[in-house]
């Protein structure tokens, strides 16, 4: 757990982050989200103590890092950045490697965390253990960079941009194994992205920032529907149909749907828990022609249910109504 | 194809000389190239930590690397003395440019994203520099250190100046003796070395394994390569390396007085001066009208057992340009028989001394004399007057210069301090200058080396000697010797002043006596 009390850096007359606080539970997602220049960058490297605050506290598990040698309380926190920044004269073995023997773990432990790790980022340990990074792709890079990160299982990760610099497909596959990792299961991840809509897939909570300010910190679909204010809500603008579909599930729809089939249209049965997102590509993905979802509860829905509910949803007055989660 | 043969000849008559030179060559390198990493390493990754100080440290260590190698002799005397310790220094100097620049720009050049991770990752700063920061700048510092040590091997060679040895003793002694095997004894021996350090710190470059352990390897070789120059001996003298080699200066010293013995130093002629001053060495070789010997309180010993003949300085011009201006001749006839010893030692002495510039000494002459006109139009034509490296020739060709500029339509170009009387004639032979000051004896003995008989029957005979050179030098390379100018400035030995009174030294004979208690 992350606690940031009034948190504030200035670099001479600019002040690049102002009294910012939130706590980031063990096992939650953090996104910091805003412009180039809102002060996110800035403070995902006062965590780590690459930059020191002006003012302010943070703690990590009731424990201020301050108090703390820097060497070691940066062993606890993984990291990854843009740029990867792998060794580019060690090994991919040797990269991953680096904290576990800075910790002093022994041979067969680093070893077999690493070929776990690859693995699981779909990287046969056997193929790519003993490669430099010059020898990988710019994903398989940033996978490696990853495995490195978690390598010594930190209660804490901090990701600057770690996907920005991939093409679209490679970075909607490599978000999507992240998201899998068992590793992340109880850390702390605080995330840093311009893309919003990186953070609502991959975030609990959204820390938007704007000139320094906090703007709006809260769930994904409290700020989609309940933004704080008119930044939040410009902010999001220009694809919020995206982000609802992104968090909206198949329980949000409204109860007065048909309960049977229309003619010709094939029945697929869904989970309540399945994101519009999800269920629109089942149901565009389906081979057989024309299809409709099919819920426990009997009833049925289309493709335009989907985007009616959404436009409803959308239009609601922000301060009474829109999904809790 | 003689010149083969010769350098043949030459090495295989002083193969244990060259192996010693070579060595002493190695040392200095590799030691002063040791010392500079030791220096230059840690001060460019400082610099890399603070870029505010890199610039202004950067700017320093260009400015060292432009301080002329003889200067920078000369000013570490008092503090270092001569020999082999200042050799190092300056030798370390040199290097330490090109190390301190590449250690810099190479960790510089380590992507700042692998740094900012190695940091993030909690490696400490130590930790940063050592497995992340090093390894990667290796190859551009070790390139560096590559420059350094071809630049040192080249720069070593001046080591002969203040006595520290190295290949250079061959090549400075062979260009004062007008011996091309001696130069070529010095200067492919050195060209290998460079060839040899450059390649085989490529070697350690291009593997990565031997990076470190080269950083480590190469010095210590240096160590063991370097041996002591060895320092026995009663009388310490230093000569200028061609004092040393010629036949007229310290082979007819011990011709002429048998039984004396130096322990000999070889020396830039313009630090010698000094040395003795400083107490570093008992006795030089210098020239009997140099101001400096007023400047530095220094005693000429008399020639008792004449070993030198007379130097009767005149100008010397080039034949083709002796024809094609007779009013160049005609101007410098004012100057016939107008310098004796005293007043050439005076005006010595106000420029090393009074550290006059020597054009304002000459036009003070010239003024004095009634002789001074302001220059005219300077439209028929170039002449470049040359001359060799010390201050009497640098007043001459003030003077020359002043006498043609103001009495013929000549423009002078001043090419002062050529290093050496091969440099100086080759260049008047060959037209690349007009005129430069020369002295009879050197033209005897250096320029012509006449027949054992022949020296022997003129030998000191000054007029002799004059025409002899002036018919020689008219017939073997058209080359002109005009009318003396009236001083004789003679290789002399000399010695502190304070020294000749304790010891009793007045004549060259005196210092063959047990020293006094």
């Amino acid at each position: 757990m992350i606690t940031v009390h009034k948190l504030s850096k200035s670099f001479g007359s600019t002040v690049a982050v102002e009294q910012l606080s939130f706590t980031v539970e063990t096992g939650q997602t953090l996104a910091l989200v805003g412009t180039s220049g809102s002060g996110k960058t800035t403070t995902l490297k006062m965590l780590n103590r690459l930059v020191t605050p002006s003012s302010g506290a943070i703690y990590l598990n009731g424990i201020a890092i301050h108090q703390q040698p820097l060497a070691q309380m940066r062993r606890q926190m993984g990291y990854v950045i843009q740029q990867v920044g792998l060794f580019p004269h060690y090994t991919v073995a040797g990269n991953i490697a680096v904290v576990p023997r800075l910790l002093g773990w022994s041979a067969e432990r680093i070893a077999q965390q690493s070929r776990d790790l690859l693995t699981r980022l779909k990287l046969p340990p056997d193929e790519y253990l003993y490669r430099y990074p010059a020898e990988l792709s710019g994903g398989q890079q940033q996978r490696v960079g990853i495995a490195r990160a978690l390598a010594a299982d930190p209660p804490v990760v901090l990701m600057d941009e770690p996907f920005s610099a991939l093409d679209p497909i490679t970075r909607q596959e490599l978000r999507r194994d992240f998201l899998e990792l068992d590793q992340l299961r109880h850390k702390t991840v605080i995330l840093v992205t311009h893309d919003v809509q990186e953070a609502f897939e991959l975030a609990d909570q959204i820390c938007l920032l704007d000139g320094g300010r906090l703007q709006q910190l809260g769930t994904p679909a409290d700020l989609l529907f309940r933004p704080a204010n008119a930044f939040v809500r410009r902010f999001l603008a220009p694809q919020r149909l995206n982000l609802a579909y992104l968090i909206l599930r198949l329980s949000d729809l409204p109860r007065r749907l048909p309960t049977t089939l229309p003619a010709g249209m094939t029945a697929l049965p869904m989970s309540p828990t399945l994101t519009f997102q999800a269920a629109q590509s089942q149901l565009l993905d389906h081979a057989g022609g024309a299809a409709g979802g099919l819920l426990p509860d009997g009833s049925y829905f289309s493709a335009a249910d989907l985007t009616q509910a959404t436009f409803q949803l959308l239009q609601q007055d922000p301060t009474t109504h829109g999904p809790a989660h | 194809m003689a010149l083969l043969t010769d350098f043949t000849t030459f090495l295989v008559a002083n193969t244990s000389k060259l192996a010693e030179l070579g060595l002493e060559h190695v040392g200095l390198t590799l030691l002063s190239l040791l010392l500079a990493c030791l220096v230059a390493i840690p001060l460019g990754l400082w610099i890399a930590r603070h870029p505010r100080a890199a610039s202004p440290v950067l700017g320093f260590a260009g400015i060292l690397q432009t301080i002329p190698s003889i200067a920078l002799l000369g000013t570490l005397i008092p503090l270092l003395g001569i020999g082999v310790k200042p050799a190092i220094f300056a030798l370390l100097l040199y290097a330490i440019l090109p190390i301190l620049r590449n250690t810099y720009t190479g960790i510089q050049g380590v992507d700042a994203a692998v740094v900012e991770a190695a940091r993030g990752m909690g490696m400490t700063p130590w930790q940063v520099l050592r497995k992340v920061e090093l390894p990667l700048a290796l190859p551009v510092l070790l390139a560096g250190v590559r420059t350094a040590a071809v630049i040192n091997v080249g720069v070593a060679t001046l080591a002969a100046y203040i006595g520290a040895g190295g290949l250079g003793e061959f090549i400075f002694g062979g260009i004062a003796l007008n011996n091309n095997s001696m130069i070529l004894a010095g200067a492919l021996p050195a060209a290998l070395l460079a060839l040899l350090f450059d390649q085989g710190l490529a070697l350690f470059q291009g593997q990565r394994r031997w990076q470190l352990g080269g950083l480590v390897l190469v010095p210590l070789v240096g160590l063991l390569a370097w041996q002591s120059p060895a320092s026995s001996g009663e009388l310490s003298a230093a000569f200028d390396p061609e004092f040393a080699d010629r036949a007229d200066g310290l082979p007819s010293i011990q011709r002429q007085y048998p039984g004396l013995r130096f322990n000999t130093l070889i020396l830039n002629p313009g630090l010698l001066y000094r040395a003795v001053a400083e107490g570093e060495v008992d006795i030089i070789s210098g020239y009997s009208t140099d101001g400096r010997v007023r400047a530095y309180d220094l005693a000429v010993l008399t020639d008792d057992q004449h070993a030198f003949p007379p130097y009767q300085c005149a100008p010397l011009v080039n034949g083709t340009t002796a024809q094609e201006h007779p009013e160049l001749l005609a101007t410098l006839q004012r100057l016939d028989g107008q310098l004796n010893d005293s007043l050439m030692t005076a005006l010595n002495y106000l420029v090393d001394y009074q550290k006059q510039a020597p054009a304002a000494v000459a036009k003070a002459f010239l003024q004095s004399r009634g002789w001074w006109q302001t220059p005219r139009s300077g439209s028929a034509g170039n002449i470049i007057i040359g001359s060799k490296l010390f201050t009497e020739q640098y007043i001459l060709v003030e003077l020359f210069r002043q006498l043609i500029e103001g009495y013929t339509e000549l423009r002078v170009e001043a090419k002062p301090g050529l290093g050496g009387t091969k440099i100086c004639y080759d260049a008047l032979r060959l037209g690349e200058i007009d005129l430069y000051p020369e002295y009879t004896g050197t033209g005897f003995q250096v320029l012509l080396s006449p027949p054992q008989e022949v020296v022997a029957k003129i030998f000191t005979d000054a007029g002799a000697v004059y025409q002899y050179v002036k018919t020689a030098c008219a017939q073997r390379d058209d080359v002109q010797w005009l009318p003396p100018l009236g001083f004789n400035n003679t290789y002399a030995l000399m010695t502190r002043q304070q020294l000749a009174t304790e010891k009793g030294w007045h004549r060259i004979s005196d210092l063959r006596l047990p020293a006094p208690n």
